[in-house]
């Protein structure tokens, strides 16, 4: 094992990284040596979070790399990081789409540059930071400090309704969480431990649970978001910039999905037992009625903010199956989510850089004059529908096994959305990329250029990679589920 | 001890008092930038006044004991004020040079009403409390209304004036009717005195709801904080700094060492009250914020808001409600100085900032105090990792301890509707186009901006080494 601080290393280094920009002076119009500075640290954090998979310990199913310090002398809070198979994946994906993120605004930004970089790299601290903590309390810190420079990118590098998005985003989000901020003190008074893993032994009275649930309840269906709490995500996502999108699908929908399994499943299993047909009815609401949503509209990018709500149904569905398939589907989907949507708001920037432009009706023809654009969109887009060979069927396949030993309705729902999700994307990707070019003005788009194959391949490689050797990512995560799934059993079994 | 005579001018207020009066004569026999050399003479008094109060044995109070008390929370409460006095007369001192109101007794009115706020919270008698309030209420009466030339500066001070009469009239009928039904003054001869029943009769009871109504428009908490927007809003913006920063302070804590010296007892009949009194101030102040343009007018209902859940902790009256206190308290003192610091400073078209959305483009043409403000209102809002955060996490955690978990709730879901209004000076600094860039300067004395500094790097650093404070506000008596 490494004897130096590697998980706050990897917090902190973008932070350090936002300080140094903070006295880098912009130049006019270029400010290129902010550009590469914010670029190299992010690339430094994620070479950093390799190391972190690398040498990680699979047989270990409880957190490694941990570090502790006393912060509160009062309370029982302690600065208490470290990472296991759930937060391992949740942290490789922050690290690895931030700097595809400050890529693909390399030259679309073009105010404020230094703000922009300062707030991304604040973001990157924070959600790894949020990923990485074994403190309740220091969870809760990070997890409302991403509203900050998220509200910001919203609202100053947006698109028109910025202000409204980002006002819906900020006070949507933090109605939701300031409730687990309550549920955190009743836990800690009930308990005097803030410790993740200990909350994890269950300790809470059948009435108790039931309100600790809700309230967790209120913030993680929010974050994730699910059906009817889903209304700030198609705002959030049209107006932020790209990169914004990126984040927000990319990771922070995330935030819901690993804090429903580290707190409903791991703390609170009698509350979950009882509130599972709740979390199907309303899954298989939102897998359905959104992706009929989806269907039904002309903007590319409120589209996929759609399905992503469709597809976070099936990784809530997966989570709350709890059996191994499902979770492992549930983690999966979330990665390849994580990935593939990312992926398809860049691809989104791509076009809509040239063209200013999100209407779908607009395009047409595409594959005439960018094959290769059309070729890496393809690839994105099976993902998201879940062609065998990408990463999306492993997410699907598995729920919808996980799914058989629960009940066939929740199958039925499952497997519905998923065609529904066949049928929205396979017609957008017909609309906007096959026939003639009946616009003039896409007589002379040019296809990606260099940056922009920089950002995709990798994107595509790894999309194809999870899709392909699913045990590389599933290994590492099996033993931590385990044992968050046996300590449920065992309690719901008394 | 008290055998040297000469002791007893280290007794901090009769330090503070006796140093105000020389402060008055200096000022009086200066010919030259009498306010300045007077403002930076009552900086340096505050200043020993601190050192003393730190190093103030019980002793000290022997003679006085049937109308002061000493405790670690009174001291705690005293330097909080006294630091607040001191910040708020350097932050102001450019502002009244820049408006021309140059009367040298503008800093001798803040040492009196500072005088009466460390009285105030040491009281222990229902006289001398009495005394202290009208001492430093007299004080502020006077400064609201010390721009003499102001049709809205003399309008506020008098309805300042009015409404303080009129709760300190309500005030004493309260006392004359806990006198007339315990027959004592002193606090802890009525708590002795209570500690023989079960119940309190229906005329302390009168006299108990008459006291807490003046005491709560002391400290500006719904129904009672009609007169706090009006009288921030027209009353020179130092004097709101003054208002917003200090009063409050020894206000929170009279009610405090009211609620829980005589009548700890009868937790169940007072905390309906101040149960009422929160949940409205906090919700008034959230709801009523999100309508104003004036910033003074924002800045009085987010302090009603701020007000809202001091009295949580204060329902909660544990232990760790009076830990909640002192660090919202000085929370509260820290962002306060800070927007103070920085709106004292901030001039659009050569006139001091009022409206809000004069901050339009600020963040273009000054991005370091466009950040400094975002950060201090996200602090307000409750967001972490500022020190605004934990003030409300520490009086959420208080109130679970007393299983108060509807208070919570609704304490949360204000603190979601103010953040509404918070973001909206961020969003006017950030996201709306300026059309008239270059309007606002902003200017800063190298004393306010050593206040500046340090306040901001307390609201960010705090969360870094909270032991610190909490150590201090956990080891606090009442």
């Amino acid at each position: 094992m490494i004897d130096w601080p590697l998980v706050s290393v990897i917090i902190f280094l973008p932070l350090i990284g936002a300080l140094i920009i903070l006295f880098i002076k912009e130049e006019e119009l270029t400010s290129i040596n902010i550009k590469w500075a914010a670029l190299l640290t992010t690339l430094g954090t994620f070479i950093l979070s390799l190391i972190l998979w690398i040498q990680f310990d699979y047989s270990n199913p409880s957190y490694q790399y941990e570090e502790k310090f006393r912060w509160f002398d009062d309370f029982n809070f302690f600065y208490h990081v470290g990472v296991d198979g759930i937060s391992l994946f949740m942290i490789l994906l922050s690290t690895f789409l931030t700097p595809l993120c400050i890529l693909a605004s390399w030259n679309n930004i073009k105010k404020r540059v230094k703000e922009y970089m300062l707030s991304f790299l604040f973001l990157e601290t924070v959600m790894i930071g949020m990923f990485a903590s074994i403190d309740i309390l220091l969870f809760y810190i990070f997890f409302e400090a991403v509203l900050i420079p998220m509200y910001l990118i919203i609202g100053i590098w947006g698109g028109n309704r910025r202000i409204y998005a980002s006002f819906k985003f900020f006070l949507y989000t933090l109605l939701g969480s300031v409730l687990m901020l309550i549920a955190i003190i009743v836990m800690y008074r009930n308990t005097s431990s803030m410790s993740i893993e200990f909350l994890q032994g269950n300790y809470f009275s059948y009435n108790t649970q039931l309100f600790l649930w809700l309230a967790f309840f209120a913030s993680f269906a929010v974050k994730i978001p699910m059906w009817p709490f889903h209304t700030w995500l198609p705002d959030a996502h049209v107006e932020a910039p790209t990169a914004g999108s990126v984040i927000l699908a990319g990771v922070l929908l995330k935030m819901g999905g690993y804090g429903f399994i580290r707190f409903s499943l791991g703390m609170l299993p009698e509350a979950t037992e009882f509130f599972i047909p709740l979390i199907m009815t309303l899954s298989i609401v939102a897998i359905v009625y959104t992706s009929l949503v989806a269907l039904a509209q002309t903007d590319i990018k409120k589209l996929i903010a759609y399905s992503s709500v469709a597809h976070m149904g099936i990784v809530t569905i997966g989570i709350f199956l709890v059996n191994q398939q499902g979770l492992e589907g549930a983690m999966m989907q979330m990665i390849s989510h994580g990935l593939v949507s990312a992926a398809l708001f860049l691809c989104v920037g791509v076009i809509y850089d040239r063209m200013h432009t999100r209407e779908i009706e607009f395009y047409g023809g595409l594959v005439q004059r960018m094959p290769l654009y059309a070729t890496v969109f393809m690839i994105f887009m099976l993902g998201s529908v879940g062609l065998p060979g990408t990463s999306g069927f492993i997410g699907e396949f598995l729920v919808i096994v996980g799914a058989f030993k629960f009940s066939s309705y929740v199958v039925i729902g499952a497997a519905f959305g998923i065609i529904l999700s066949a049928v929205y994307m396979l017609y957008l990707y017909k609309r906007i990329i096959f026939g003639t070019i009946t616009n003039n003005k896409l007589a002379d788009i040019l296809d990606i250029n260099t940056r922009e194959k920089i950002i995709l391949i990798p994107l595509a490689i790894s999309v194809i990679l999870l899709g392909i050797f699913p045990n590389l990512f599933l290994d590492p995560m099996r033993l931590s589920l385990e044992l968050i799934i046996t300590n449920y059993e065992i309690v719901n079994a008394k | 001890m008290l055998n040297n005579i000469y002791n007893i001018f280290f007794i901090p207020e009769i330090f503070l008092a006796c140093s105000s009066f020389v402060c008055l004569l200096f000022g009086l026999f200066l010919k030259k930038n009498a306010f300045r050399q007077t403002s930076n003479l009552a900086v340096f008094v505050l200043l020993l006044t601190i050192l003393l109060v730190y190093y103030d044995s019980e002793s000290n109070f022997a003679n006085y004991k049937s109308l002061f008390s000493h405790s670690s929370f009174i001291n705690f409460f005293k330097i909080l004020a006294l630091l607040g006095s001191i910040a708020s007369i350097i932050i102001s001192k450019d502002y009244f040079l820049g408006i021309k109101l140059k009367n040298f007794e503008i800093p001798i009115l803040f040492l009196f009403s500072t005088l009466g706020m460390m009285l105030m919270i040491a009281s222990n008698n229902l006289m001398s409390m009495y005394l202290a309030i009208e001492l430093q209420s007299l004080s502020l009466y006077v400064a609201a209304a010390i721009k003499r030339d102001s049709i809205s500066s003399a309008e506020s001070g008098v309805k300042y004036f009015i409404l303080g009469a009129l709760s300190s009239g309500i005030l004493l009928y309260g006392f004359s009717l806990i006198y007339g039904f315990t027959g004592s003054m002193n606090f802890d001869d009525i708590s002795f005195y209570l500690s023989k029943y079960d119940n309190l009769n229906l005329g302390l009871i009168f006299g108990l709801v008459f006291v807490m109504v003046g005491l709560a428009f002391k400290v500006s908490a719904v129904p009672f904080h009609m007169w706090t927007p009006d009288v921030y809003e027209g009353a020179p913006n130092s004097i709101t700094g003054f208002f917003a920063i200090v009063p409050k302070i020894a206000a929170v804590a009279l009610i405090y060492r009211f609620c829980l010296v005589p009548f700890e007892n009868f937790y169940l009949e007072w905390s309906q009250i101040i149960l009422f009194l929160s949940i409205a101030s906090m919700f008034l102040g959230a709801i009523a914020a999100i309508a104003q343009s004036n910033i003074k007018r924002l800045l009085a209902y987010s302090s009603i808001g701020h007000i809202g859940y001091i009295l949580i902790a204060l329902v909660a009256a544990n232990d760790d409600g009076i830990k909640a206190a002192s660090i919202y308290m000085f929370s509260y003192m820290i962002m306060n100085v800070a927007i103070f610091a920085i709106l004292l400073s901030l001039k659009v078209k050569n006139e001091y900032l009022i409206n809000i959305t004069d901050l339009k483009g600020l963040s273009k043409s000054n991005p370091i105090v466009s950040l400094s403000i975002s950060i201090i209102m996200l602090s307000m809002a409750g967001i972490p990792p500022f020190i605004g955060f934990f003030g409300k996490f520490y009086v959420f955690i208080a109130a679970i301890e007393q299983e108060l978990y509807v208070l919570s709730v609704f304490g949360v879901l204000a603190s979601v509707i103010s953040a509404f209004y918070y973001l909206r000076i961020i969003k006017i600094m950030y996201f709306d186009e300026s059309k008239s860039e270059g309007i606002i300067n902003f200017q800063i004395s190298f004393q306010s901006k050593i206040i500046l500094s340090l306040s901001l790097f307390l609201i960010i650093c705090f969360i870094f080494y909270p032991s610190l404070l909490i150590n201090i506000s956990a080891s606090l008596t009442i």
